[in-house]
């Protein structure tokens, strides 16, 4: 921990240094960012920013966790379906949701709606692949045990097939959910009249803000090292705990 | 004895690309009620493949299984396999585990049967431990009892010893007699150990090299608790030793 802060420290002095010794009007001092953060944080608008972003985030997310779970499994499970579907998949996942904009403005115009769905695109694909690989990971002496057991399909789901794959399921999570972040900034960038990726861009055109810039970026990497943060204590819950402790 | 598995004439060949490999060649015996039975072989001479036909988990190429006289089809929870590695879901707690096989009874009457098979091989207090927090010695408890609960009629057991070390192996073997004592069970064991084998068995069958068949048998005559030491037992193994090809 204290390692890192120095290194962090060290790399504010550089800035706040070379900054100083090049007399740069429109590159702002750290102490100019932190004080554009009062700024932003004493209107309000820092919250409204962090808000709509969280929301969006949170909307696309929990929609593609609802589709790439039951999918995932299913794909996993169905040989057929997975021999049908998989090279699709592999040929939309490597696209970037990037190139997804200007269908999404074309599709869903500049609303929420745009960002919710490239969110959606970026996370779904790697949630559905990590949980395909879980369900063809599953040992087999324990489909083999439950097999023995005679146990119902239900069962057989509810106690082996899901906690099995729910390790995997919480990594595909954590990586969907910082596709995601990288995403709805980037989403918002192009449009909207709030989040992060909206201030950073409004920022700088009116009136070459570059404080509020820096501010904006340095805050979506907190929030995002937050939402990992989120994602992590997740894998040391119960229910996946099994997964890492040996 | 009425008879409760008959092997007739089965063998059995994987196919590695083109080529087909013969694993058993016609092998035939029969498991009494009640009788345990241990068949040791040479490492690699289809021990386990045997086992996954009776079991159910792999079919016949030719010949026929038959358990109470019907022929076997698929695995069923009559017959429960203990493996070498063991199948304890490292998901669900030690009590979970247990109450795994037991389908459609009310909850309560699961929790119960549970715990008793979790007292019976020393396992009460750890009812709500997961696996990663049990020793193998224990994990392997928990996989007999949980065998046990289904009040199966037979218990495969392939190598289910071998990653014990020898003091927690002779432990639990003279566990699973105790147990054997108090509930019977038709035990059909897998090893590569002699001594386990005239320790448990009735009756020891060894098979061959591969492709493989029944090569010899012996009786174990001999009452319990056995003394590994005594002479019969030492005559016993040397001749079982002796049909798998090791002078001593």
């Amino acid at each position: 921990m204290l390692p890192s802060l120095a290194v962090i420290a060290l790399l504010l002095a550089v800035w706040w240094a070379s900054v100083a010794t090049t007399g740069s009007v429109i590159f702002p001092t750290p102490w100019e960012v932190v004080t554009g953060t009062g700024q932003l944080v004493r209107d309000g608008s820092l919250w409204l920013h962090i808000g709509s972003s969280l929301l969006r985030v949170a909307t696309g997310f929990l929609l593609a966790v609802v589709i790439a779970v039951p999918l995932g499994l299913w794909l996993g499970w169905v040989r057929g379906a997975y021999i049908t579907l998989n090279p699709l998949f592999q040929i939309l996942r490597p696209i970037s949701p990037i190139a997804w904009i200007p269908i999404a403005i074309l599709w869903f115009g500049v609303g929420n709606a745009s960002p919710v769905f490239l969110i959606f695109i970026s996370s779904v694909f790697p949630m559905i692949v990590q949980t395909i690989t879980g369900v063809h990971t599953i040992e087999k002496r324990y489909l083999r045990a439950a097999a023995n057991f005679g146990v119902s399909r239900y069962r057989l789901f509810r106690q082996v097939v899901i906690p099995a794959v729910l390790p995997q399921i919480v990594v595909g999570m954590r990586i969907g959910l910082g596709v995601a972040w990288l995403v709805v900034v980037a989403a918002e960038m192009i449009a909207l009249r709030s989040g992060l990726g909206f201030l950073i861009m409004d920022s700088r055109n009116a009136g070459n803000r570059y404080d509020l810039v820096i501010a904006g970026m340095i805050i979506i990497g907190l929030i995002g090292l937050l939402l990992d943060g989120c994602m992590r204590m997740l894998e040391g819950h119960r229910l996946v705990r099994w997964r890492y402790a040996h | 004895m009425r008879t409760k598995i008959e092997i007739e004439n089965v063998s059995k060949s994987f196919s590695a690309g083109k080529a087909s490999l013969k694993v058993i060649d016609g092998v035939d015996f029969q498991v009494g009620d009640g009788e345990f039975v241990a068949i040791v072989g040479p490492s690699g001479c289809g021990k386990s493949t045997l086992m996954n036909l009776v079991a159910g988990f792999i079919r016949p190429d030719s010949g026929s299984i038959r358990i109470d006289g019907v022929a076997r089809n698929g695995p069923s929870a009559r017959g429960i396999l203990i493996s070498q590695h063991g199948s304890v879901f490292p998901w669900l707690t030690v009590r979970e585990n247990l109450e795994f096989g037991l389908n459609g009874r009310p909850e309560t009457d699961k929790a119960g049967i549970a715990d008793h098979y979790a007292g019976i091989v020393g396992l009460k207090g750890f009812e709500h431990s997961y696996p990663h927090e049990l020793s193998g010695g224990m994990l392997k408890r928990a996989e007999l009892a949980r065998a046990l609960a289904v009040k199966p009629d037979i218990l495969y057991m392939d190598e289910p010893f071998s990653a014990l070390d020898a003091l927690m192996s002779l432990r639990i073997r003279n566990e699973l007699l105790r147990i054997l004592g108090e509930e019977k069970h038709t035990v059909m064991l897998i090893t590569h150990d002699v001594e386990e084998a005239i320790h448990l068995a009735d009756r020891v069958l060894v098979l061959g090299q591969r492709p493989t068949r029944i090569q010899a048998q012996f009786d174990v005559d001999l009452p319990h608790p056995r003394r590994l030491t005594s002479p019969e037992a030492q005559a016993l193994r040397a001749a079982v030793l002796r049909e798998l090809g090791v002078q001593e």
